[in-house]
């Protein structure tokens, strides 16, 4: 019996691979209708939501190594929460540059009269 | 917060930004796009920093890191000339690709942290290749959107840099970077030889994004600036899967795509196929033919004849390059369209797919001189248009009004849609000099007969036109 039950599992990759899949697929037509007068805009504003990346930065920067860990592993943990530091500050200045660089040059399409 | 609960904010979060995307098929929804997109980023931040243990120490790094990215960017943001946003978007581009490197190398030192280790403390080796993948294409877009970002800039010349073997050269580093992430398998992710790997694997990846860019000239720089976007974009989705994160899977697939997207655009804009652009050396070849020794004579105009021809006109088409631009000619432009609208003059704005150097610049110059956006048209849209014109007004463009894409199957643009200016009654080119254009070709428009040629600086030409209104 357990031997059916983790053959019929699916590994949890598989569904990752499956969002992305669809994901992909979606960004084209979603890109696809993008009027070509707002070309640049877009490029800025995917340059705001890829910096989403922020979410590992965050994991990062507060990463503790358990209580008795030996000196080599604090090590690396202490060098995680630098790398996780300079990351956040790295995707933030995407952050807030991207959406407010996309939020004024959005403001200047105008319409007629 | 339950893991449960994360993973489907997050989920919120990548429909959100599906949601910002969505918003720019046309202006008015734009604007509300945006805050979606900013909502969705506010939900993915508050979920991990709720998702987390937050001990003193990290919250300072974490608000000081947000607190000063946070500042550069809103500064940048604000104080940054819109005929610089190639530039600005190369540059996020590799911060992107850096931060990337980062998280990446983060996992690698403390899988414990993103939960991706086995029970010895070694990675999964699925995770290693992940991880790899992510630092290999972030770290391409770092030093590949460096290059392009010097060239943009000016910091360096647009001229392509082609290497002897370049091509041997960059497959080697391919083959050094495959071999490298076995390695890296090897050692399971543990101690210091896996860290050591790492970088290694990082470097290489640097080297062969200097290479990759140096050899594109700067007309093909549009493709450049969506080719890294794209990049940025897989480099994310990479870590997605590394750190199980759905907003990050979902953001990444779309980046991809978009820059993707916007590569073929701009590559078809060119009649040039992607592996052409990636091979390098547009623009080097071209100029050598330029001089055949046949003397030919332009028809110089003034400021007032050009002023008394569109006064009388009915219609005006006005081409703006990238020429425009660097003049900073879009304010007196607008002006001279509204001068001869009042003069009951019909005036349009006809924008070819790499007007400028990054896809849409232009239509973003000309929104900031207060020109409404429904008097801007595509190349498709426009073309046909040209014959019913009076006036072709050519600012600042050159390449993409050339004939000889249409008529002369020696030229090295053959084949590349062109707008078709030399219907109209009139073509006025405003230009410098009479050199050639960006791809250092030559323009057989500028000796027809209905071709009136203004050289002087355009915004200078523009103002004079105007006072001769």
């Amino acid at each position: 019996m357990l031997a059916i039950a983790t053959a019929v599992s699916v590994d949890p990759f598989v569904f990752r691979l499956a969002i992305f899949t669809l994901a992909c697929f979606v960004g084209y037509f979603v890109v696809w209708s993008v009027t070509p007068a707002l070309h640049t805009p877009l490029m800025a504003v995917t340059n705001a939501i890829s910096s989403v990346i922020i979410v590992g930065a965050l994991i990062a920067a507060s990463a503790h190594a358990f209580m008795g860990s030996d000196a080599e592993v604090k090590a690396a943990f202490g060098m995680t929460r630098f790398f996780g530091f300079i990351a956040i500050a790295l995707a933030s200045v995407n952050i807030f540059g991207g959406f407010l660089v996309t939020q004024r040059m959005l403001a200047m399409y105008k319409k007629k009269g | 917060m339950s893991a449960n609960l994360a993973a489907i904010l997050y989920l919120v979060s990548g429909v959100l930004f599906i949601q910002a995307l969505r918003g720019l098929s046309s202006p008015e929804t734009a604007r509300k796009g945006n805050l979606y997109g900013m909502a969705g980023m506010a939900i993915a931040i508050l979920t991990t920093l709720l998702s987390i243990q937050l001990s003193f120490g990290a919250l300072v790094l974490i608000l000081g890191g947000l607190a000063l990215g946070g500042t550069a960017g809103a500064v940048i943001a604000r104080r940054i000339a819109m005929t610089a946003m190639p530039q600005l978007v190369a540059a996020f581009h590799s911060l992107v690709g850096l931060a990337a490197v980062f998280v990446a190398a983060a996992a690698l030192y403390a899988p414990e942290a993103f939960s991706i280790n086995n029970a010895d403390g070694s990675l999964h080796m699925q995770s290693l290749i992940e991880l790899s993948l992510g630092v290999f294409i972030g770290a391409v877009t770092f030093s590949g959107s460096v290059i392009a970002f010097a060239k943009l800039n000016g910091n360096m010349s647009g001229k392509p840099i082609m290497l002897p073997m370049r091509h041997f050269i960059n497959l080697g580093l391919i083959g050094a970077a495959v071999v490298l992430v076995f390695m890296l398998g090897g050692t399971g992710g543990v101690g210091a030889s896996a860290h050591t790997l790492f970088w290694a694997l990082t470097i290489v990846a640097f080297v062969f994004g200097v290479l990759l860019i140096i050899p594109i000239g700067g007309a093909d720089m549009p493709v450049v600036v969506s080719m890294l976007n794209s990049y940025s974009g897989w480099a994310a989705a990479a870590l997605g899967f590394t750190l199980e994160n759905t907003a990050l899977l979902i953001t990444g697939a779309l980046v991809g795509s978009s820059g993707a997207i916007l590569s073929y655009i701009m590559c078809k804009g060119m009649n040039r196929s992607f592996i052409s652009v990636i091979m390098g050396g547009f623009g080097e070849t071209a100029a050598a033919a330029e001089d055949d020794g046949v003397e030919r004579t332009v028809k110089r105009g003034a400021a007032e004849d050009a002023a008394f021809i569109m006064k009388n006109a009915g219609k005006v088409i006005i081409v703006p390059g990238y020429g425009m631009a660097v003049a900073q000619a879009q304010h007196a432009l607008k002006e001279m369209a509204n001068l001869l609208k009042e003069e009951g003059v019909e005036v349009k704005y006809a924008i070819h797919p790499v007007a400028g150097r990054m896809p849409g610049h232009m239509n973003v110059l000309l929104a900031e001189a207060d020109v409404p956006y429904d008097d801007v048209f595509e190349l498709e849209d426009i073309n046909s248009e040209f014959g019913s014109a009076d006036v072709a007004f050519v600012i600042g463009a050159n390449d993409v009004t050339n004939p000889a894409a249409e008529d002369d199957p020696s030229s090295p643009i053959y084949g590349m849609p062109v707008l078709q200016v030399w219907n109209a009654g009139t073509v006025m080119f405003i230009k410098r000099s009479l050199g050639a254009g960006y791809a250092g070709i030559e323009n057989p428009l500028f000796f027809r007969d209905n071709t009136m040629m203004l050289l002087m600086d355009a915004k200078k030409m523009v103002e004079e036109i105007n006072k001769a209104l």
